[in-house]
């Protein structure tokens, strides 16, 4: 398939700190002891799309998920990386690495996509419908199920009042209106709704990031809106809206049109009457607006924005929040481990102290060490962690070479690598930034602790 | 909730028995409150015009008894008297099973005043369906009656399912092939459920806006712009004490379903039923006349063609569509065309040709008259070579030789068309002068006085025409008599889209080409817009926001005014605060302000008041205020709720020293020491308002600099308090 491959695998993300550090990019944050990078990449294999260009915000950055990748995917992926610089979007990232574009369709996906959905299903939609732009949409993802906690629920309200209005037409093929603002009324365009009859409107749909771009399209788009800055708030919906009047800027070919269609007036009568007959039953919309007054040359160019919806069963979230990178971490070991290819599971088994329990859905990553009479339960705990004993982790992620002292007891957080709790600390809710020092017996509930930045 | 089910459940055991009891009923409206059909149907009501040789309410009351309603009220109003009279003589007030009923009002001027009255007169017992005489289908009740009752016994609130049928309006013209506006719906594709109604959407309008909490209640909403509203409705007795209760309603569909809908208080629910392959339609216009019409010599209405409707009377149908009665005199050279209907008594004279057109009984039709998709009533005469091309020409009308109607032409009873005249296309002509006060047809429709009078000017009609006329016959050439009515301004452009005649080409194309260039603007604008970066979603709504503000400030500069008014009054009056309250709320409540408005106009009027009140010096000011300040401080405080309101008095304070009040500029300080006494304003509130303050231009810190003592004393009490803590 002459597609390439577009991973926007971002940066530091405001929105994970302090997961997410200058030694631990976005890109890299572990999901099951594994970075979240993986997942995509791996569905990319999985689908033949080997050639891929990965855009990471800043250099060193860069240079730390380049080191990652070309330990993790040598000889099996054709990966270049690309730094661009930070805070310029989406839409900016695309543009500063626009000219390595050079096949006929581009496949952009987003780095932090955690996903079961086929990329090459999203490619084969795209090319069937000869489309300008396909996204791919998956079902709201209802956050967890119910012994994720109270704060998850709470949590799910939340995410439910940010959604996308998405339009479709009766066939669920095309993307006829997208809107991401919900705090005014929606605003429908009638001449989509001329053109198409009926539309159906979704508000249980999400983008799910991963689009497939013509290459012309895409490039003559960002070429001439350069204050484009994202893909989903500017591209995709400029595309959505020109849809049937493309050709003022996706066809620059003058031909006179203007001049074309004033002396179209009476001799060419003849014309308009067989394209308004042909109108009363024309099988796609797109069509409609693509014929001409003479019938043959064109002057009138529409382009199709195609969805691919993912079945309501697939799993398809993205790691944008630390409330969806817990769900992401409790899926994967739970309800979605299919994601989890074998040859990820993790080595020989850690050392265990005695009448420690290690319930279902967890994960231990190599190497690490357990006292006596722990209890972890649907937690993660990276390579060579020590902890002690006593010791309760639940519905927690615990990275690497973490050290956690005796009678801790961590509930619904986060513990990020070289993180050193000492004795009797409890955690719930909390997320401890890389490398920070919990004092002996202190408390701490729904926070953030993190170093503080030198 | 529990009573409620409970209440819900008791009434479905009792459902089978009122079944029993209540015969299926049926309000059928023999007015539509409308003036398209003028001038026509200010001399005959609306539902008497015949629809291929038979009055319309035929086929509506026939619909009726095939669809199992056994009892109908005919409310009429406009001609009551003709209708009525009609009913009686005809054979539906002596069918069994089917009582026609009628109800008159001489006042009604819309279908919510009609239901009104219904209501009054108790005669509606369970549900009905409402539908207008001018309503032609042959759909079947039962499968919507028994969705409608289904629904009602799961939702109580379900009251009402409106008849929909598939219909693409034009991309060109965007209208229905009925001739009616294009309407945008939105249903719940699961429920069925109406959330949105749109059938004056406005042309300029590139977009409609949908409700986003409707959108959020609701995962998945279809918007139609490909149905068609067939305007029957199966209510339930709600829907008439609705009526009552909200007595502004008048259109059903403009005030009572957008209503409704709009409307969530209530949690009234309007639920649609689409039709595949029956029939129904509404003649609303010249031009679903026309293409009713042509539908029914097609026999798409079966059974409700001319030829079963009329029974025994011989009517035979031939090949290629056409209806001939039998004792028509046909010349033998005359070419009958397809689809056309011929009525009995008719008599055609040589070389004429017939084609798409319908012609009532007892006419004569000359030699070589050529008559194309037309409709021609009864006791016509067309003398030789007249020329009728897409023309309504009622009873008694007499063309003379040679006349040439051209399309879209009206000829209401009894015109009499010149030799040789041409009437130009769209006109209409009546021997009734046009009434003088017509404004728009909008206008009009409600506020419509001759619909109840009409019956006396046909009266009158009937006595002396010929003085009147005298001076009109050159209107329509030598020895034509009657009133050409004038189109107003404006509506010119718009009569091709109701008229009886076919849409010309030129215009279809000339839209077309206009299309053309509105969507080039109108993507345009969308890609300017969005490329400044300034919106990045919607773009549309950049323009009539800034609109909006402008409004709002002229709203409030009015607003102050009103609450300065209001203010006054109440100190000269020695009004009570509470009273004061209530009437700033009033104030508030009509011209949409927040409270904090009010807190800022309140104050603005108080001050204003001490500056106005005589003072000689700095300190009778300060007084002066003292004193008003202390008389109304419940007034003012009881809009002040929180720290941002009152930030907003020390702002407007601000303003009012740099401008309108200079002579408080000297009294800042006091005035807001005086404010932070009277508990007006909290510490909080001043400690904010002077830290926003901070970063601002100095000249802006004029102010803040002169209250710094006062600042500095209430930060350092605040600290006081801490370090007690």
């Amino acid at each position: 398939m002459d597609f390439q491959v577009v991973v926007l695998a971002g940066g530091n993300s405001k929105n994970l700190t302090p997961l997410v550090s200058k030694e631990l990019p976005k890109p890299l944050l572990p999901v099951a002891n594994c970075p979240v990078l993986y997942y995509v990449l791996h569905q990319l294999e999985q689908s033949n799309l080997k050639d891929l260009i990965v855009v990471v915000e800043g250099e060193d950055a860069a240079l730390l998920v380049g080191a990652w990748i070309s330990g993790t995917f040598i000889d099996r992926l054709h990966v270049e990386i690309a730094a661009v610089p930070e805070d310029i979007g989406t839409a900016g990232a695309l543009r500063a690495i626009s000219h390595h574009l050079t096949a006929k369709d581009i496949l952009v996906v987003s780095g932090d996509l955690v996903s079961d959905v086929p990329p090459g299903a999203l490619a084969a939609t795209h090319r069937r419908h000869d489309a300008a732009v396909t996204t791919m949409l998956c079902s709201i993802p209802v956050s967890g199920p119910s012994e994720s906690g109270s704060s998850g629920g709470k949590d799910k309200a939340k995410k439910l009042g940010r959604y996308n209005i998405i339009g479709l037409d009766p066939s669920k093929q095309f993307l006829l209106h997208i809107a991401t603002e919900i705090e005014k009324d929606a605003r429908i365009s009638k001449r989509i709704l001329h053109a198409v009859g009926q539309m159906e409107m979704r508000s249980d749909l999400m983008d799910a990031h991963m689009y497939a771009f013509k290459r012309s399209v895409l490039q003559e788009v960002l070429d001439v809106k350069d204050t484009f800055q994202s893909l989903k708030e500017d591209v995709l919906p400029y595309l959505v809206r020109s849809q049937l009047k493309s050709e003022a800027l996706l066809n620059r070919t003058p031909q006179g049109e203007e001049n074309g269609n004033e002396k179209v007036s009476s001799q060419n009568n003849q014309a308009f009457i067989s394209r308004i007959l042909a109108n009363a039953s024309t099988p796609s919309f797109h069509g409609i607006y693509s014929k001409n007054p003479d019938g043959s040359s064109s002057t009138r160019k529409t382009h199709k924005c195609c969805v691919y919806i993912a079945s309501s069963s697939s799993y398809c979230v993205r790691l944008n929040s630390i409330q969806a990178f817990m769900d992401i971490n409790r899926d994967v070991t739970g309800d979605a481990d299919h994601l989890l290819s074998p040859n990820n599971i993790i080595g020989p088994s850690p050392k265990l102290g005695t009448k420690t329990t290690v319930g279902p859905n967890c994960r231990l990553g190599e190497g690490s060490e357990m006292g006596d009479k722990c209890q972890v339960k649907r937690s993660i705990i990276g390579r060579h962690c020590r902890i002690g004993s006593h010791v309760k982790v639940v519905n927690s992620v615990v990275m690497n070479h973490v050290t956690i002292g005796d009678g801790c007891i961590i509930q619904g957080s986060v513990i990020c690598s070289n993180v050193q709790l000492q004795e009797r600390v409890e955690l719930k809710d909390c997320q401890v930034g890389a490398g920070f020092v919990v004092t002996a017996g202190s408390e701490y509930k729904a926070e953030s602790l993190a170093k503080k930045e030198k | 909730m529990g009573a409620q089910k409970k209440g819900a459940t008791a009434r479905v055991s009792e459902d089978p028995e009122e079944l029993a009891r209540h015969p299926l009923q049926a309000i059928l409206l023999a007015d539509s409150f409308t003036t398209k059909f003028r001038p026509i149907t200010l001399e005959r009501p609306k539902v008497l015009l015949p629809l291929v040789n038979i009055p319309m309410i035929n086929y509506t009351l026939a619909w009726l008894e095939s669809a199992g309603v056994e009892e109908v009220f005919v409310f009429c109003c406009a001609h009551s008297k003709q209708v009525i009279d009609y009913l009686e003589s005809s054979e539906w007030s002596s069918q069994p099973n089917f009582s026609v009923t009628t109800i008159e009002s001489h006042n009604s001027i819309s279908a919510g005043d009609a239901l009104r009255l219904i209501y009054e007169r108790n005669v509606i017992h369970g549900d009905f369906v409402l539908i207008r005489g001018d309503t032609v289908s042959n759909m079947s009740l039962t499968q919507a009656l028994q969705e409608h009752k289904d629904r009602r016994k799961k939702d109580a609130n379900a009251i009402m399912t409106m008849v929909v049928k598939q219909s693409k309006p034009s991309p060109i013209t965007q209208q229905s092939r009925l001739g009616t506006d294009e309407l945008f719906m939105a249903i719940n594709p699961v429920t069925k459920q109406l959330l949105y109604y749109e059938d004056k959407a406005e042309y300029s309008k590139g977009f409609i806006s949908l409700d986003k909490t409707l959108i959020a209640d609701n995962p998945s909403v279809i918007l139609h712009n490909d149905k068609q509203d067939c305007y029957i409705d199966i209510c339930s007795q709600e829907v008439l004490s609705l009526f009552t209760d909200n007595f502004d309603y008048q259109h059903l569909r403009r005030h009572f379903v957008k209503g409704l809908l709009v409307d969530d208080i209530m949690g009234y629910k309007i639920f649609t039923h689409e039709i595949h392959s029956s029939y129904a339609a509404r003649i609303d216009n010249f031009r679903s006349y026309d293409t009713i019409s042509k539908d029914i010599i097609q026999r798409w209405t079966y059974p409700f063609v001319p030829d079963v409707l009329c029974g025994s009377s011989a009517i035979k149908v031939e090949r290629q569509g056409t209806y001939r009665a039998s004792d028509v005199t046909l010349s033998r050279s005359a070419q009958l065309g397809s689809f056309i209907f011929i009525g009995q008594g008719t008599k055609i004279g040589n070389d004429t040709k017939i084609s798409h057109s319908v012609i009532g009984e007892r006419c004569t039709i000359g030699s070589n008259v050529t008559i194309e998709g037309s409709y021609i009533w009864n006791n016509v005469t067309i003398e030789d070579g007249c020329q009728l091309r897409n023309a309504i020409v009622c009873d008694g009308v007499i063309l003379k030789s040679g006349a040439v109607l051209q399309p879209g032409v009206i000829l209401s009873f009894k015109v009499v068309v010149g030799q040789q005249f041409v009437v130009p296309a769209y006109s209409k002509v009546s021997l009734l002068q046009q009434p003088t006060q017509q404004d728009s047809d909008e206008e009009l429709e409600y506020a419509d006085s001759t619909s109840g009078t009409g019956e006396l000017r046909s009266d009158k009609l009937n006595g002396d025409i010929a003085p009147d006329l005298s001076e009109t016959a050159s209107e329509l050439g030598t020895g034509g008599v009657g009133y050409i009515w004038k189109v107003f301004e404006g509506a010119y452009d718009e009569e091709w889209r109701h008229s009886v005649a076919p849409i010309p080409t030129d215009k279809l194309v000339k839209l077309m080409l206009d299309r053309d260039e509105d969507e080039e603007l109108l993507t345009q604008d969308g890609n300017v817009i969005s490329a400044s970066g300034e919106l990045k979603t919607d773009s549309d709504g950049n323009g009539s926001e800034d609109d909006d503000n402008e409004d709002s400030r002229d709203d409030y500069v009015s607003f102050e005014k009103e609450v300065e008014a209001t203010f006054l009054r109440a100190v000269h009056e020695n009004v009570k605060v509470d009273l004061a309250v209530l009437e700033v709320n009033a104030l508030r409540l009509s011209y949409n302000m927040a409270s904090v408005d009010c807190g800022g106009a309140i104050f603005y009027s108080m001050m204003k008041l001490a500056v106005e009140s005589p003072h000689n010096s700095a300190s009778e000011l300060h007084r002066n205020a003292a004193d008003i300040v202390t008389t109304w401080q419940k007034l003012l405080k009881s809009f002040l709720h929180d720290i941002d309101e009152e930030i907003e008095v020390i702002l407007k304070f601000e303003e009012m020293c740099l401008e309108s009040a200079k002579d408080f500029a000297a009294l800042f300080p006091q005035i807001l020491h005086l404010l932070y006494d009277k508990e007006i304003l909290q510490e909080d509130a001043i400690l904010r308002w002077a830290d926003e303050k901070e970063g601002a231009d100095e000249s802006d810190k004029v102010f803040l600099k002169r209250s710094e003592k006062f600042i500095q004393w209430l930060r350092e009490a605040e600290e006081e308090e801490e370090e007690d803590e």
